[in-house]
Parts: structure tokens; C-alpha cells; sequence
């Protein structure tokens, strides 16, 4: 699915350069399920954000299936991102002025999709993490654990085939932590591939695979186990 | 759902960031709009008085101001009536008619007016002074193909006072009102009315004019002098003259002759007008540019300050798979509204007040010019989108991983 080949970010702050992250080769097959540990600071989101298509590195490529993300156009990428990858947020970022279900219809209305699909889709999407009754509400009318299930049936909306999740139990509590891994798990089985940055021993636990980053250096994968 | 839709619904969150925005622009428009207005309506006004009364010159008391050729009898001086004699008794090529006029203010039914004395036509052939001379007799403009000597039938009318100026005939118990004052006192021909405690006879009411005369009650001059107590005085005499050419000849004609008066035509009159509109269109370039520049200002203040707040959001977007057109799209798209509501709101605003303020600062109506309104409205959608263009280019040059990074 993912491979990167000579990585190096750096980034400059006041004259200052710094390495975010540098790897000569890591491959992420597709459908495995990768937690990415580490420190603060060790380039955690940084890796996310290439793999993602909206953060280019300094040197080196990043492959998706075989294609140099950042050898397409902007536009091409946000193809991709649109019909493949989908985000999940710490912070869900949902967007406060939409209701659940507007929110959930965001990822399709970029698509094209028209708009009675959108809807239809969308309420199916809500209907399936249980917040059927809540459509018409908005972001600040939920609660921290809804939202992150809108959030997770917004990221649903398109059926991407890659979910890159940053810190997705971060703010949550242990009952709606559950219910996002129980998603992932699910969406592992049906052969998503999962990459997710956390610090949450119990979320990264779920995973197959954990790499972990430190100083921005990629190490062995510390563990793997079946799945 | 579609880009309008989340447009629409971003503006309806916070209306009160939007409100500043649209109100510079509003203001700017609706300034444009009414100056323009009253500007364009005001010198159709000064054509149409060159065009009816461009043969016309006003003798007047000297020191008497200026103003409005309507209202130039209403100074307060006066002059010996005996003025139109000479003015008859010379001959001068290319008069027409005369109009002695006396104007005194009166309260009608508690409402102040303004009484003005006229000589009918048919007096002057009347006055024994002028028979017996046979000095005075009308001699036509050389080479002038208006020249008419003869009465017109329509001057027979004492309606024709509106647009000729002068009646041909009129009794000493006779009054003529004005559009207004008879709207006013529900007025109507052959209904009495008192003045000075005696009784007149309404023979006509005037259509309206648009002008003093509106609000205006004529009689007989000489019943005028006798009721007010004036003499055998007049505010001032209207020499209608067969062309302009004529009128421009008759000038330095009549100044000679009276020298204790101030002889002035039509298109001196107007020329104040003419200056002001002058200043008024001048003024509407100096609004073009204020509304260019504070409502660009204002709009890119805004639109700039949106893009700010709204950066993890953008970053979502992206994040999502938003192309760079469909972000700028966002903020060009709420520019366009912004830009339209304020444009049409100040055209409608400064129709408005073009329509109230027009007939009481210019003393003309205004009704809608569409193209001034049309070109105001574009003008205003063209500085906003210009505005908002490079705010939302760089909202979609923002780094997408804000989503990520504002935790």
C-alpha cells in the first residue's frame, strides 16, 4: 500500500533547521493495521501527513500502490484523498455550523455526489454509529464520544480504503475509546488498512504492527503480532 | 449539500461579521446611487428650463438675489410698475410679452402663501397711455421664425398660466391656485375663496408645474397692489422674448434702458445649478473611488480576518479532499453575496434617498435610472471580488496539515 523510499523532512524555524523525520524504507502493506508510537515531537504527525498526500518531504518518495503522491498535481492528490484515504482527528474537526448529518455529507459533497444521495448516505452512515436520533444536531449540541462518532461516519461517507487516524482516542473517554476501537477492528477485518499515531497503550494495543519513531528516526517495528 | 449551501450556512453562524462589511459597501453604494441621481435629474431640469424659458429674461428690483427662476419674484424689493411702460414704449425687436408680477404672502385657511399679482395680456392694448402714442407696437425678431405677435388660442386659457406664463385675460374678482394649494384647500373652479376679506372667484386651477407656482394663488395685479396697500409697485418683470438670440440682444437693451434694475436671463439663472451639478458629478467620482477604496478595505479585512478563523477548518476540507478552487470557491463565492447584498441594498437606499432628498434639496423628482443603478451594482460586486481575490488564493495555499497542528 504505502512505501517510502529515502525520507527526509526538515523544517526551518528561524533559520533553524530541524529533521522532523528521516527513514530510508518503510512498507506498509495493505490491510495491516500500523500504530505509530513515540515521544511528542519524535515526527509522529508528520509521517501521517505525507502518507496522506498534504505534507511533501524534503527528499525521498512516498509511493501509494505503486503511484509518487507528490509527483501528482495538488488537485490529483485531493483526488486520492477524496476517493481513498480517510482522516480521523483528535480533535474530530468537525465543522461547527453543519449538523451531524451536513457534517457526515461533507466528504461526499466534495465527491459530487448529488444531493439526495448525500443525504441518504449520510443518514445510513449516522444510523450505523448509533446516532440516528442526533442527525440535526450540531457539534456543540453533542457530546465529546458523538461527535467522534460523527466524526468516524464522516471519514466512513466516501468507503476509503485507508484510514490515517491521529490520535483518535485522545480525548475520549473509556466507553467511546471502545466503540472507535470496536470500529477500526471492524473496518480491519473488512480490509482497511489502518495507520494510526497514538500514545493510548490500549489503542495501540488493537493494532498488528507498532513502529516507533524517536528523535524522527524510524525504528525496527517493535512488535508485531498476528492478526 | 454543495459549496453554496456551506457558504450560506458559514454566513448565518456569525451575520454580525458580515454586517460591517456589507454596511461599507451599502453606504458607498447608495451614496453613488442618490448623488448620481439627483445629479442626472437636476440637469434634465436646468435643460428643460433652458429649453421653455430660454427666451425669457427677468427684470428685476437691483440687489434682488438669485436663486430659482420661479421664485426670483419673491426677494422682498420691489419696482415702480411703470418699468413694463417704458419697457413697451421702447419697442424693442423680438418681444413677445410682458408679465408685471407682485408678490405678497398671505395666510389662506392658517396656511402661509404666497398671493402674486399678474396683468392680463389684454390690458396692455387696453392702456390709454399706450393707444394714444401708438409708440408701442410689437415688432418682430428680423430673420426669427418663432416671432408670433398674435395671441396663441391655447394663451386664452387661464390654465395657460403654468407653461406661458401669462394670461390673457383675468377680472378683478378673479383668482387662479395653484396644483397644490388646491389639493390643499379643496379647491376648485368656480368656488369662492376670501382674500385680504374679500371674496374672488376660483376661475382655473393651474396643472401642476413642479415649481413655486404650485403653491401659489394669482389675481389681478392692480387689485393685488390695492389690497396689500404696495403702490403701483412690482416684484418683477417677465419679458418674454421670441428666441434666444432675441433675448441675448434684448439684455444689454434693457439695461440701458433701466438702469436702476438688474436684467438677467434664464441661463444665468440656472448657472449656480449648473455649477452644483458640476460639483455633485465631481463628487460621485470622489464616492467611486472612497467606496473602491473602503469597501475593498473592508471587504479583504474580512475576508482575510474569515480565512484566519477558519484555518483547522480549511485544513479538514483538504484534509477531506478539497481541491485549492473548490477552498478559494468558499470565500469568492460569500464575497459575491457580500458584494450583491451591499450593491443592491445601497442602490434601493440611494433610490431612496435620491427620491426624498431630490425635490427638497434640487427641487426636482427622481424616479429609478437603471443603468446608473446597474452600473453601481456591478462596480460594487467587481471591487468586493477583487477584495476578497487574495485572501482566498492564499486560504487555498494554506498548509493542510493545520488540521493536525492546531490540537
Amino acid at each position: 500500500m504505502f512505501r517510502l523510499e529515502n525520507i527526509t523532512k526538515v523544517y526551518s524555524r528561524r533559520g533553524v533547521e530541524l529533521t522532523a523525520i528521516r527513514t530510508e524504507r518503510l512498507h506498509i502493506v495493505a490491510g495491516s493495521y500500523v500504530a505509530i508510537v513515540g515521544p511528542s515531537g519524535s515526527g509522529k504527525t508528520t509521517l501521517l501527513s505525507m502518507l496522506g498526500g498534504m505534507l511533501s518531504p524534503t527528499e525521498g518518495h512516498v509511493l501509494m500502490d505503486d503511484v509518487s503522491l507528490y509527483d501528482l498535481p495538488i488537485a490529483s492528490r485531493a483526488r486520492i484523498r477524496q476517493e481513498r484515504i480517510g482522516f480521523v482527528f483528535q480533535t474530530f474537526n468537525l465543522i461547527p455550523y453543519l449538523t451531524a448529518q451536513e457534517n457526515v455529507q461533507v466528504p461526499l459533497c466534495l465527491c459530487g455526489t448529488p444531493a439526495a444521495d448525500q443525504k441518504a448516505k449520510a443518514a445510513a452512515l449516522l444510523e450505523r454509529v448509533g446516532l440516528a436520533e442526533r442527525m440535526h444536531h450540531k457539534p456543540s449540541e453533542l457530546s465529546i464520544g458523538q461527535q467522534q462518532r460523527v466524526a468516524l461516519a464522516r471519514t466512513l461517507a466516501n468507503a476509503p480504503s485507508v484510514i490515517l487516524a491521529d490520535e483518535p482516542t485522545g480525548n475520549l473517554d473509556p466507553d467511546s475509546r471502545g466503540v472507535v476501537l470496536d470500529f477500526f477492528d471492524e473496518l480491519h477485518r473488512d480490509g482497511c488498512t489502518i495507520v494510526m499515531v497514538t500514545h493510548d497503550a490500549v489503542a495501540a494495543d488493537r493494532a498488528q504492527t507498532w513502529l516507533r519513531l524517536e528523535d524522527g528516526t524510524i525504528l525496527a517495528a517493535t512488535r508485531t503480532k498476528a492478526a | 449539500m454543495t459549496l453554496r449551501t456551506i457558504v450560506w450556512k458559514e454566513i448565518w453562524q456569525r451575520p454580525s461579521a458580515v454586517v460591517t462589511c456589507v454596511l461599507a459597501i451599502l453606504l458607498g453604494v447608495a451614496a453613488l446611487v442618490a448623488i448620481r441621481h439627483i445629479t442626472v435629474f437636476s440637469e434634465h431640469e436646468v435643460g428643460r428650463q433652458l429649453q421653455s424659458l430660454g427666451a425669457n429674461i427677468l427684470v428685476l428690483p437691483q440687489g434682488a438675489s438669485l436663486q430659482d427662476y420661479y421664485s426670483a419674484d419673491q426677494n422682498g424689493l420691489t419696482l415702480p410698475e411703470e418699468r413694463a411702460t417704458q419697457i413697451m414704449l421702447a419697442g424693442l425687436s423680438g418681444v413677445e410679452r410682458l408679465s408685471p408680477r407682485l408678490c405678497v404672502p398671505i395666510r389662506l385657511e392658517g396656511k402661509a402663501l404666497t398671493l402674486v399679482g399678474i396683468l392680463p395680456q389684454s390690458e396692455f392694448a387696453a392702456k390709454g397711455a399706450w393707444e394714444t402714442v401708438t409708440l408701442f407696437q410689437k415688432k418682430a425678431h428680423v430673420g426669427c421664425k418663432k416671432a408670433s405677435c398674435a395671441p396663441n388660442p391655447e394663451d386664452m386659457r387661464p390654465e395657460a398660466l403654468a407653461t406661458q406664463r401669462t394670461v390673457e385675460q383675468l377680472g378683478d374678482r378673479d383668482a387662479i391656485v395653484g396644483a397644490d394649494v388646491a389639493h390643499q384647500l379643496w379647491l376648485k373652479p368656480g368656488v369662492a375663496v376670501e382674500l385680504f376679506d374679500e371674496t374672488f372667484n376660483v376661475v382655473a386651477v393651474l396643472p401642476p408645474t413642479g415649481t413655486v407656482d404650485d403653491s401659489r394663488v394669482f389675481a389681478h395685479l392692480h387689485t393685488v397692489q390695492r389690497l396689500a396697500k404696495t403702490g403701483e409697485v412690482v416684484s418683477a418683470i417677465e419679458v418674454m422674448g421670441c428666441c434666444e438670440d432675441a433675448a441675448g440682444q434684448l439684455v444689454p437693451q434693457l439695461s440701458q434702458l433701466l438702469p436702476d434694475s438688474r436684467v438677467v436671463t434664464i441661463s444665468q439663472v440656472v448657472q449656480t445649478q449648473v455649477g452644483v451639478n458640476r460639483l455633485m458629478a465631481r463628487t460621485s467620482v470622489l464616492v467611486v473611488g472612497v467606496l473602491v477604496l473602503v469597501g475593498g478595505i473592508s471587504v479583504a479585512s474580512a475576508i482575510s480576518s474569515n480565512v484566519r478563523e477558519r484555518r483547522r477548518e480549511i485544513g479538514t476540507l483538504m484534509a477531506l479532499g478539497a481541491t485549492p478552487r473548490f477552498i478559494s470557491g468558499l470565500f469568492l463565492l460569500k464575497a459575491t453575496w457580500l458584494g450583491l447584498a451591499g450593491g443592491l441594498g445601497g442602490c434601493a437606499l440611494g433610490l431612496v434617498l435620491a427620491m426624498v432628498l431630490g425635490p427638497q434639496w434640487a427641487g426636482v423628482s427622481v424616479s429609478p435610472l437603471l443603468g446608473t443603478i446597474a452600473v453601481a451594482a456591478v462596480v460594487a460586486l467587481a471591487v468586493t471580488l477583487v477584495a476578497a481575490y487574495w485572501p482566498a488564493r492564499n486560504a487555498s495555499q494554506l498548509d493542510p496539515c493545520t488540521c493536525f497542528q492546531e490540537v
